[in-house]
């Protein structure tokens, strides 16, 4: 009697241990297999290629702004004064809800690239025209909820959590960019 | 056993396949309730409805194209060229209207007269998982017709996971399918919108699986216990619900007739264009309380964490409404404070529509708060202090009360 007790424990463990394996085996080869389908709603090929782009800046005069469209979004190219420049480097680095100095969002700096889109909720703030609305900081506003930015791009007041963005860009000419 | 069916075909046939038995058993012989009120209509509206809306998109998408270039035109093809397009067109956006006020109802229903209490806590979640699902569906839909209220919309919301912290942007770039919303994002929008409506049929059919494990609830909330409590669905029930029904199309074909655009923003028959962001997003009426509830917060992540509590909460539901006694007649306290709940739920839809600056934003903080109040802290306590009506031993005395 004992020994059949025996038995059938030791067949009940090894059975336990064969589900947990069989089990363990079958979802991590599942989750293996599900990886392609999720990967594939990332950005294809063609639109990872669309990434790059150059654009000449020879006609963008100084004190004014261009939007440009890049990777579906608008890129705002800033042909900044010398008053604009003081500006964003007259800024006390703990006065900024996102600390960046403005020398580390410029290669050259008349020239201040950000990517136009709100870091709130993605809306695209305005002060691309003279006319625009600049908010109080002379940048851009976003009227979507109100978020101000100075002439770096950098938030200053508003829900924003973060400076708009600098692109990945390099002057591949005294006038020229490339994007992405 | 008794012959089911006298027609020989039928019951031929049913005895191999005994789906005309279940039909029959649901539509006809059910037992239910005998006092349930008008209330009780909504249920089968929003299943109806539900049907309206899979047929007339299924017609729109013979001729709807899911391509940044030629999404808007198309469905101005469908409006001004396609034979009825424009019936068919507005049908199906009126209809996710009608459908959302018919759910919102049936929903208010269930809180008025306790049917998320035990044992219809399983039947209350499906519900629940329907009107996220449905949300899903009108927010995908909403999207199609590639119009400015469109794109910016998808662009707002989608934008919202990007709240989740560290791996927020690569989610949103992931659903995008792109750096910004763009011509994959339309078209997975459009697979999902024309999968999502398939799967709230087959969670409708697990919802009636769970309603009529139990039966109905009935206004007096109490269980039926006396056969002679019961009638058979069929005629009277499908009488009350064929006319409800009537009732309702009246009303759906003003709006279809006459007002087909009331209900919408105008702002959506301007082409979407990445590069202007209209001056004021707002979504469409049945979603501006939750929106009120995400703009009440000035924390990003915060403000999405309570927009998306704000429904699953209605999960809990069951466990924070301590009160034994299901339905509001005899919880005089309760009665009041579900009113103040409904008041303020509107309230949200209200200043969900402004722009949330000076006393629009302290209501909607106000009121958000209160929502929250209403189910954490006024439903537990109101189980332990209120004082209950005396509850009637079956439907005929409550009956009798009131004559
Ligand atoms: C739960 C059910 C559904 C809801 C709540 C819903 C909601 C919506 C909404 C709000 C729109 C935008 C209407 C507009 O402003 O023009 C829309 C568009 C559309 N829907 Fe649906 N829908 C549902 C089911 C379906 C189904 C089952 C299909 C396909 C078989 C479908 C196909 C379409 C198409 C092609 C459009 C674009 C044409 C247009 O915008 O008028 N829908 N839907
Ligand atoms: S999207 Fe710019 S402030 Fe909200």
């Amino acid at each position: 009697m004992i020994n059949k007790n025996k038995i059938s424990n030791l067949k009940k463990e090894r059975r336990s241990f064969l589900k947990l394996t069989t089990f363990s085996v079958a979802a991590i080869g599942s989750s293996f297999a599900v990886w392609p389908f999720i990967d594939s709603m990332n950005p294809s090929a063609d639109v990872l290629a669309q990434g790059i782009k150059e654009f000449d800046l020879s006609n963008i005069e100084e004190g004014s702004s261009k939007t440009v469209k890049w990777r579906g979004k608008p890129v705002f190219i800033k042909h900044r004064t010398k008053n604009e420049i003081e500006e964003a480097r007259n800024v006390k680095l703990s006065e900024l809800k996102d600390p960046q100095k403005d020398e580390d969002r410029v290669l050259k700096p008349e020239w201040l690239i950000v990517v136009g889109v709100c870091s709130h909720l993605g809306c695209i703030p305005s002060g691309q025209k003279v006319s625009d609305a600049k908010g109080d900081f002379n940048g851009w506003f976003c009227p979507c909820h109100g978020s101000h930015y100075d002439s770096s791009g950098r938030v200053r007041k508003g829900p924003a959590p973060r400076n708009l963005e600098v692109p990945k860009y390099k002057f591949i000419d005294t006038n020229k960019i490339k994007l992405g | 056993m008794a012959k089911k069916f006298k027609n020989k075909t039928l019951a031929w046939l049913d005895y191999r396949l005994p789906i005309f038995s279940v039909l029959k058993e649901a539509l006809v012989d059910h037992p239910t309730p005998r006092n349930l009120n008008y209330w009780w209509n909504f249920g089968s509206l929003a299943g109806i409805t539900l049907i309206i809306m899979i047929v007339s998109g299924l017609m729109l998408s013979m001729h709807y194209v899911a391509h940044v270039d030629l999404a808007f035109d198309s469905v101005e093809h469908i409006m001004r060229d396609v034979n009825y397009g424009w019936l068919i067109r507005y049908i199906h956006s009126v209809g996710a209207s009608m459908f959302f006020l018919i759910v919102y109802i049936h929903i208010s229903r269930g809180l008025y007269y306790g049917s998320y209490k035990s044992p219809r806590e399983v039947l209350w979640w499906l519900g629940i998982i329907i009107f996220l699902l449905m949300i899903a569906s009108a927010f995908l839909g909403y999207t199609l017709p590639w119009g400015q209220m469109s794109f910016w919309g998808a662009t707002v919301i989608t934008n919202l996971f990007s709240a989740i912290p560290l791996v927020g942007d690569s989610i949103v770039t992931w659903l995008w399918g792109g750096f910004s919303v763009d011509n994959p994002t339309l078209n997975r929008f459009y697979s999902l919108h024309f999968l999502i409506p398939f799967v709230i049929v087959g969670i409708v059919f697990l919802h009636i699986v769970a309603l009529h494990k139990f039966g109905s609830n009935n206004p007096t909330g109490i269980d039926i216990t006396l056969k002679e409590e019961s009638i058979p669905f069929h005629p009277y029930y499908t009488i009350k619900d064929l006319f409800g029904l009537g009732v309702f199309f009246i009303i759906f074909g003003i709006f279809v007739f006459f007002l087909p655009n009331s209900l919408g923003h105008p702002d959506n028959y301007i082409p979407a264009d990445p590069l202007v962001t209209p001056e004021h997003i707002v979504p469409e009426w049945y979603f501006l309380p939750f929106y009120a509830i995400l703009r009440a917060i000035p924390f990003k992540l915060l403000g999405v964490l309570a927009m998306l509590g704000s429904i699953l909460i209605l999960f809990a539901l069951p466990w924070l409404d301590t009160c034994k006694v299901r339905s509001c007649r005899f919880r005089p306290i309760y009665k009041q404070f579900y009113w103040i709940f409904i008041v303020n739920f509107f309230i949200l839809g209200w200043v969900g529509s402004k722009v949330p600056e000076g006393h629009y934003l302290i209501i909607s903080r106000i009121c958000t708060g209160y929502y929250f109040i209403h189910f954490l802290i006024i439903l537990p306590l109101l189980g332990f202090f209120e004082k209950t009506l005396p509850v009637p031993a079956n439907i005929f005395k409550e009956h009798n009360k009131k004559k």
